[in-house]
């Protein structure tokens, strides 16, 4: 194990060799069962890896900051749904948004989340890159996530929903997050975001294209429903079938859309 | 590979041990200090028998790093009561059945300290969003949600049923 103090440390030492420790939940699963597999845990401490800072309505987002602190957080209001939809008290007192950024499938809820809202990554050498780019690479890109930079869209402009198969809680058969720009029930514009639906959260933007300009009602939102399984990439597991998945991908993005859940 | 020393609180008491880098809190609160109440179920974060809170915050201590409770505030099962007294949680778990093999208890007791802990007056909905990521395959959830609601309103001093 490596303890790094500061953020632009831990960068040099990730790309040296080494598994970034966030909040554990998953990278301490590997520790616990096939330590092999992790020779070397690379922990910060830096505080700054933890906090939520803002600049003008800029917030970064550090990659440490866990889902608990989200919800505590006035700032990130809108993002408390994501947050809380993600495990139990214990799970959101320690899983981060960092781990999250690359928590693989069906993890990463809360990455759905960021990437309806645009959000930037930024990495530990001060490089910054969107969040769409970012999770397409995210197998093969080297480096350590610093932070996450995201500007609070409109009030209520971001809808979230975790489909599951148990309850209260469970994970996600498939999670959605839309932004909605536009007045009253017209759309001007949307970023629709699926997880559990391919490799890494993805857009669908036959869904968003469907969406602009349309009205949120049964019939305004049932082209962009009817569509928005052409961007997505399903696989069979455990929890659902690909077949099943796109088969309720529409109904789960209607009742997001309309409010229906 | 050497030892590295971590010091911090558990259940009020100071405590030093010596851990393998790649330890987990579990194991060595277990192994190394003593204490055997938190349990391993799982080892990946999916059952919550493991549930201590640190600073006050419930966490899974199979999935904590050891070296990271340097100066942690740990508390567990053990130091709920002292001696043969019993927590209020631990006196409604007994007297509402919401315990039967047991292996669950500890995390339970822990979730649901957590939650009292910061609402005292908690609805059923929040029990059962408290307790969401800890299993029970005895009993059911509902002993032990009515429990957790027993034990809210002894320590609030209200009428119980």
């Amino acid at each position: 194990m490596t303890e790094v103090q500061t953020i632009e440390q831990l960068g040099a030492a990730a790309q040296a060799q080494g598994h970034v420790l966030g909040g554990g939940t998953l990278l301490m699963r590997q520790v616990n069962y096939t330590p092999h597999q992790v020779p070397n845990i690379l922990r910060i401490t830096d505080p700054a890896f933890r906090q939520i800072t803002r600049a003008g309505r800029q917030i970064s987002i550090g990659a440490g900051v866990s889902m608990a602190q989200i919800i505590a957080s006035s700032d990130l209001d809108f993002l408390a749904p994501a947050a809380r939809a993600i495990g139990g008290p214990a799970i959101r007192s320690m899983a981060t948004v960092g781990g999250n950024l690359f928590a693989p499938h069906p993890y990463g809820d809360f990455a759905v989340a960021l990437l309806a809202l645009g959000a930037q990554v930024q990495w530990a050498d001060g490089r910054t890159e969107d969040i769409e780019a970012f999770l397409a690479s995210r197998e093969t890109s080297k480096g350590v996530v610093a932070a996450v930079l995201i500007e609070p869209p409109q009030m209520d402009a971001l809808r979230f929903g975790k489909v599951t198969r148990t309850k209260p809680k469970g994970v996600s058969v498939m999670s959605i997050a839309v932004l909605i720009t536009g007045v009253g029930r017209s759309v001007q514009q949307a970023r629709v975001a699926f997880g559990a639906m391919g490799p890494a959260p993805m857009r669908s933007k036959a869904a968003e294209h469907a969406l602009a300009g349309a009205t949120l009602d049964a019939t305004g939102v049932a082209a962009a429903c009817a569509a928005c399984v052409s961007d997505l990439a399903p696989v069979n597991d455990a929890l659902a079938s690909a077949w099943y998945r796109r088969e309720v991908a529409p109904i789960h993005l209607r009742r997001l859309l309309l409010g229906e859940n | 590979m050497p030892k590295t020393p971590v010091t911090f609180t558990l259940n009020g008491a100071e405590t030093g041990i010596f851990v393998d880098p790649g330890l987990n809190l579990l194991e060595a609160l277990r192994r190394e200090a003593g204490d055997l109440s938190p349990k391993f179920g799982c080892g990946q974060g999916t059952c919550g028998a493991c549930t201590i809170l640190i600073n006050g915050e419930p966490h899974l201590s199979c999935l904590t790093l050891a070296v990271a409770a340097q100066d942690a505030d740990i508390s567990t099962t053990g130091g709920l009561a002292p001696g043969a007294d019993l927590h209020p949680l631990q006196q409604a778990f007994a007297d509402g059945f919401a315990a039967q093999c047991g292996f669950c208890t500890s995390g339970m007791l822990m979730a649901a300290k957590a939650l009292l802990d910061r609402n005292p007056r908690p609805t059923r909905d929040e029990v059962v969003e408290a307790i969401s990521g800890n299993l029970c395959r005895c009993t059911g959830y509902d002993p032990i949600v009515d429990a957790i609601l027993d034990a809210a309103a002894r320590v609030q001093g209200r009428v119980t049923a």
